[in-house]
């Protein structure tokens, strides 16, 4: 199926400046994702799935969930068009990336970590622009 | 669960008003919950309401004359609870929990709630339980990719059975209005069919002692593009729904081609998927999965295919027909 590369170039344009977790870094300058790791396809009438994969810099497993909750929460309030989301750790790089990808892209989950102030509190500092 | 809604803290309870088709909102129950209700269930005698919150609580309401009042609030979970079901005898409820487990509690003439089991068979959260409709067992639905079933036996509640096959994360089940069967809907976007096998069955179908086993006679695959989070049984037709996260409702309706054995189950037409045909799959109970690739497409007529070791015995297997 064909790739949109523009619609791929305004999601990566919104996920490149996601601060990481730990690093004072955007996920753009730690290599976290890259304009390749975007995938979006046409799948109806103005509605596309975006499909990224993303490289955690280290193998921890509460980071990487962080940064897909960031990619997923960023993704949600600022892409303009309308969209299914899966993302999931490159593969490979992560000794437990299938439970990672279970967690990140079950809805309920992530639902409900975000009504838990603290992890909410860093996924607001990840994400938010700054002035 | 929309883009981008929180899902609200309280619970609206609005009652049908007789005269005329409008819905009027009778009470908010704002004050019970401090996190998102997840889930509400009524009382079979329709006086109670349990409401399942991720604050790790289930609340009882009881209807009075001017709006419900809490009578009571369940605790014990260790994080959200994400279902909360009445069983029809009114006398027992479930609840379950992401903290993987499911609590069974009675309740006496007296409104006095008591957890009489705490069953911690699966591994992971669980989603959704459901109760038989007529016999006191429990089906819950789990992130563990399994299906369990819980019953009484001297007085304690034990797993009596575990539903294997899906691929991913089960979000719900349902039973069929007779109770032999059990639908089960999961993130591995199928909907899987079980059938109830008592010891001793005619259809040679092996038993572990006296306990029913429970096989797998239709799986629903290629009809779904995302999870399937829902599926209901309708007790009076025998028809399926399901609610997707492409966006759409399925019905299905179970055709006159098949047996008990090998239920077939056919995609409705007239409902509101762009599906502009009938595409009827016949499910065999030697083969434990099936698949049938359809595609799904907004503006062309489906294309049915088969995967490839599925080919060779389509044809005597598995007919499928497609109907215009």
């Amino acid at each position: 199926q064909a790739m949109d590369q523009d619609k791929a170039l305004e999601v990566y344009d919104i996920i490149r400046t996601i601060r990481d977790p730990e690093k004072p870094n955007t996920l753009e300058e730690l290599e976290v994702v890259t304009e390749n790791c975007v995938e979006v396809q046409e799948i109806g009438e103005d509605e596309y799935l975006v499909i990224i994969r993303f490289t955690p810099t280290v193998p921890h497993c509460s980071l990487a969930t962080l940064i897909g909750l960031c990619l997923r929460i960023k993704l949600q309030r600022c892409l303009p068009f309308r969209h299914k989301l899966e993302i999931y750790i490159t593969e490979g790089t992560h000794s437990t990336e299938e439970d990672i990808n279970k967690q990140i892209n079950d809805k309920e989950r992530v639902a409900a970590a975000m009504e838990n102030p603290n992890l909410r509190e860093i996924v607001e500092q990840c994400v938010t622009e700054p002035d | 669960m929309g883009r981008g809604q929180d899902w609200g803290r309280g619970c609206a309870v609005r009652r049908a008003v007789p005269a005329g088709p409008l819905w009027s909102c009778r009470a908010v129950l704002g004050e019970g919950h401090q996190r998102t209700v997840r889930r509400v269930a009524w009382s079979p005698c329709g006086n109670y309401l349990a409401s399942a919150s991720f604050d790790a609580t289930t609340c009882i309401w009881k209807k009075q004359e001017d709006g419900f009042e809490c009578i009571t609030t369940l605790e014990g979970h260790e994080n959200e609870v994400k279902s909360v079901a009445w069983a029809p005898s009114g006398t027992l409820l479930a609840t379950c929990s992401r903290d993987k487990s499911v609590w069974v509690w009675e309740v006496d003439e007296e409104e006095e709630y008591e957890c009489v089991s705490v069953l911690n068979s699966h591994t992971q959260d669980v989603k959704h339980v459901v109760w038989h409709p007529n016999q006191e067992l429990l089906a819950s639905a789990s992130y563990d990719d399994t299906v369990k079933l819980y019953r009484e036996e001297e007085d304690d509640w034990v797993c009596c059975a575990t539903l294997e096959g899906h691929q991913s994360t089960v979000w719900s089940v349902a039973f069929d209005c007779s109770g032999e069967r059990l639908a089960s809907c999961s993130d591995d976007r199928t909907v899987r069919v079980w059938q109830r096998y008592r010891p001793g069955n005619q259809h040679g179908v092996a038993c572990s002692g006296a306990e029913p086993t429970w096989k797998c006679v239709c799986n629903l695959s290629g009809y779904h593009t995302r999870t399937i989070y829902d599926v209901a049984w309708c007790h009076l037709t025998g028809a399926l729904a399901t609610a997707c996260g492409d966006d759409a409702i399925r019905v299905f309706e179970e055709g006159t081609g098949g047996t008990e054995q090998e239920p077939s189950f056919s995609l409705a037409a007239h409902h509101l998927c762009v599906w502009r045909a009938l595409v009827t799959l016949h499910c065999s109970a030697s083969v434990l999965s099936t698949s049938v690739e359809a595609e799904p497409s907004l503006r062309k007529r489906p294309r049915v295919s088969f995967s490839r070791h599925m080919s060779l015995m389509a044809r005597a297997v598995f007919p499928v027909s497609f109907l215009e």
